[in-house]
């Protein structure tokens, strides 16, 4: 029997350095503006995963992610770290699906690769920014949940030891497997691409990707049929429709405001000392501040 | 309609979270606003006398949970508990902490419900609905407004069909008031030894180091926020002496924390605290979204910048252009000169 990790890991547009043209003139976002990118919490729980692949020989570390063909980018990036393989849960019918319906998909591929020991996703995606989907992955499956790990110091085959990030300080708690962790900044930053992984995954394709290429793989996957990436529907996965996309999905977006500027009218002064002496008159005579 | 539930944490040094008591103003407004009545659900270890620190801020019912072994917290008994009360009870609306605990739990208690959540709601208000492909009207909807997409965008959401709304809220964006000292509800005994089993207790607690939170910047009413501009830990010296003459508290941004020059505690923004103080002065803080998220609803800001065109200088009700190394003493010694 060998000790199964499933990473979940989703493909992100970066937020975090949001340019001018991130944002439509009507409010909402200009995804082709932004690089899609390894959701970074996401990394560190690949990280974590692949620590306990380091230490065990019969460790496997496979890799879950659901979004549009493009993202087996995130199965092939997972690969050339150290994972060993990975599923991509693709679906128009998954197409706006909140945090209950996006872990119900996730929780039916988790059960196709029953039996496992952990499933270890980020804390939190920087674009819907919810930190949901972990717990409620957890609760669908029925498994306890450890959330916010930075470390995990102990692993054996019945029990794990795992260090939590709290707002407050740090816990460290015991927990029996299955097992579901979500996995906190703070836990070490994933390690880069391997040489050898990257050669040997570069070609690993969807079938769809695959329909895409001008090069015919037909010869090569069948010497290496590992390369394939295969990628589960609605179907595959035994699916209830009802309980995806908008239909499975209880929170409905009313509004979305783009952040602006609201421009104040600001008095902008030196740093003289008349300039600020009368500041601190003025602040001091509206009973701001004294 | 059914009532409005606020689950309240338990803090290190075993009293009632900030968190929960501003929950609980925000929930009395809403509970009065609909005519219902306002219920908070109290789980923990030795809770005797517990209802006193929460009736004052008009709560109708409590539910206590008291039992050995829940406190400190952990999820699964927490939820089973939780999720009993709310089969029960039917709540119309449910709020959490968006905190370590309420994160955790308003997820797990979500997918159990099948109901929707929507996390770290910066506002909730009362609002109407029309769904166009069922020609439903909706009535009173909880608008739960909340940013995402790593701040740059504010969504409102809505669950027209699933109950409770559940939401959770970062601690200091409700404010905490006290409805009347005097105020008395009921107290329910929870039978929690009908609903705990062996089950929920297989995640243990081995080792916790926590510090009760002793750096509280967000009851303040002058805030002196320093960020990376000001340059090095030394320089943020000079901050504490204007905070000291102004009897004011010191905030940071994250690049600020991330630097060295100041503690976690003291982050303001999108993942630290959100404060609304009379007047916050932002030294060398560039005002990128995710740190405004946290500010922007200060009455007067002061923005210190050597660049005339940070984002911050434009939510600036004044704006001095200048070094902070220069500005900052000319304050004290302004202040000071003119304050008797
Ligand atoms: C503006 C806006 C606001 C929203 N607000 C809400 C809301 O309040 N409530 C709500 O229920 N939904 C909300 N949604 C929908 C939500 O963003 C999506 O359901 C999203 O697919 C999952 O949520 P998340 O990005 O917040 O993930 P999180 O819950 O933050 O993700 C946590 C972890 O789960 C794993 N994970 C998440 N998604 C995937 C995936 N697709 N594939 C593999 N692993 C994954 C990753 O490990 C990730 O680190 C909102 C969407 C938008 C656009
Ligand atoms: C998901 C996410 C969450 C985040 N959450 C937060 C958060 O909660 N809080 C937060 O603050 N940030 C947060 N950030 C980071 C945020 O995007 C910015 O990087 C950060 O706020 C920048 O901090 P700053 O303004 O101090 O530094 P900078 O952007 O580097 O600005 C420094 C400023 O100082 C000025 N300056 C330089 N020298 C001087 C001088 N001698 N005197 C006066 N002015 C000077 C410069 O002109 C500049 O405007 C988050 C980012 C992400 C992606």
């Amino acid at each position: 029997m060998s000790f199964r990790i499933i990473v979940l890991a989703k493909q992100v547009p970066d937020t975090r350095n949001v340019g001018k043209d991130a944002m439509k003139a009507d409010g909402t976002v200009n995804r082709a503006a932004l690089p899609a990118i390894f959701n970074p919490e996401d990394l560190n729980a690949l990280e974590l995963a692949l620590r306990i692949k380091d230490q065990r020989k019969d460790c496997e570390v496979i890799v879950l992610t659901m979004g549009p063909f493009r993202a087996a980018e995130i199965v092939r990036e997972a690969m050339y770290r150290g994972a060993d393989r990975g599923y991509l849960i693709t679906d128009r019918k998954f197409a706006g699906s909140d945090t209950l319906a996006t872990s119900y998909a996730i929780s039916l591929a988790v059960k196709k690769l029953e039996p496992y020991n952990l499933v270890i996703s980020g804390r939190q995606a920087i674009d819907g920014d919810t930190a949901q989907v972990g717990p409620q992955t957890a609760e669908k499956l029925n498994i306890p949940q450890v959330t916010y790990a930075e470390e995990i110091p102990e692993v054996t085959d019945t029990h794990i030891v795992i260090k939590r990030r709290l707002e407050l300080g740090i816990e460290t708690v015991k927990a029996p497997m299955p097992l579901a962790i979500t996995v906190h900044s703070s836990a070490p930053d994933c390690r880069q691409r391997v040489a050898k992984l990257l050669m040997k995954y570069k070609h690993a394709r969807t079938v769809t990707e695959l329909q895409n290429e001008t090069k015919d793989y037909t010869e090569l996957y069948n010497q290496r049929p590992y390369l394939q990436i295969d990628e589960w529907t609605v179907d595959d996965l035994h699916a209830d429709v009802e309980m995806l996309g908008l239909s499975g999905s209880p929170t409905k977006v009313k509004k979305i405001e783009n952040v602006v500027f609201a421009h104040k009218d600001s008095k902008v002064m030196t740093s003289s000392d008349e300039d600020i002496n009368n500041l601190m008159k003025d602040l001091i005579e509206s009973h701001v501040i004294g | 309609m059914n009532n409005i539930f606020v689950y309240c944490e338990i803090t290190e040094d075993k009293v009632i979270a900030d968190v929960s008591l501003e929950l609980l103003s925000k929930g009395r407004k809403l509970a009065s606003e609909l005519n219902v009545k306002l219920e908070a659900v109290v789980i923990g270890t030795d809770l005797k006398d517990v209802e006193a620190q929460i009736f004052p801020y008009g709560v109708d019912v409590v539910h206590v949970a008291d039992d050995k072994n829940l406190f400190p917290y952990t999820t699964l008994p927490h939820s089973a508990i939780v999720l009993e009360i709310f089969k029960h009870e039917k709540p119309e609306i449910a709020i959490f902490g968006a905190t370590s605990i309420g994160r955790d739990l308003a997820p797990r208690i979500a997918s159990a419900l099948r109901c929707g959540l929507t996390a770290d709601c910066t506002s909730l208000e009362f609002g109407d609905h029309f769904e166009n492909k069922t020609q439903t009207e909706y009535k009173n909807l909880l608008y739960q407004i909340r940013p995402a997409f790593g701040g740059n965008i504010i969504a409102t959401i809505i669950n027209p069909e699933t109950r409770p709304q559940m939401a959770t809220v970062r601690e200091g964006v409700m404010k905490k008031e006290i409805l009347d000292a005097k105020y008395k509800g009921k107290v329910k005994k929870v039978n929690t030894a009908a609903i705990l089993k062996d089950e929920h207790f297989v995640v243990q607690i081995i080792e916790r180091h926590m510090e009760a939170s002793k750096i509280n910047i967000k009851n303040s009413q002058v805030i002196i926020a320093g960020g990376y501009g000001v340059g090095s830990k030394e320089n943020f010296k000079l901050l504490y002496d204007l905070a000291d003459v102004l009897g004011a508290q010191v905030g940071a941004s994250r690049a600020a924390v991330d630097a060295g020059y100041s503690e976690h505690e003291r982050q303001i923004g999108q993942t630290g605290v959100t404060v609304r103080p009379k007047l916050y002065i932002a030294c060398g803080i560039s005002g990128a979204v995710q740190h405004r998220a946290g500010m922007d609803q200060s009455a007067q800001i002061i923005s210190i910048n050597t660049d005339l065109n940070a984002p911050i200088n434009h939510i600036a009700d004044f704006t001095i252009i200048g070094s902070i190394t220069d500005v900052i003493p000319k304050m004290i010694k302004y202040y000071k000169a003119n304050s008797k």
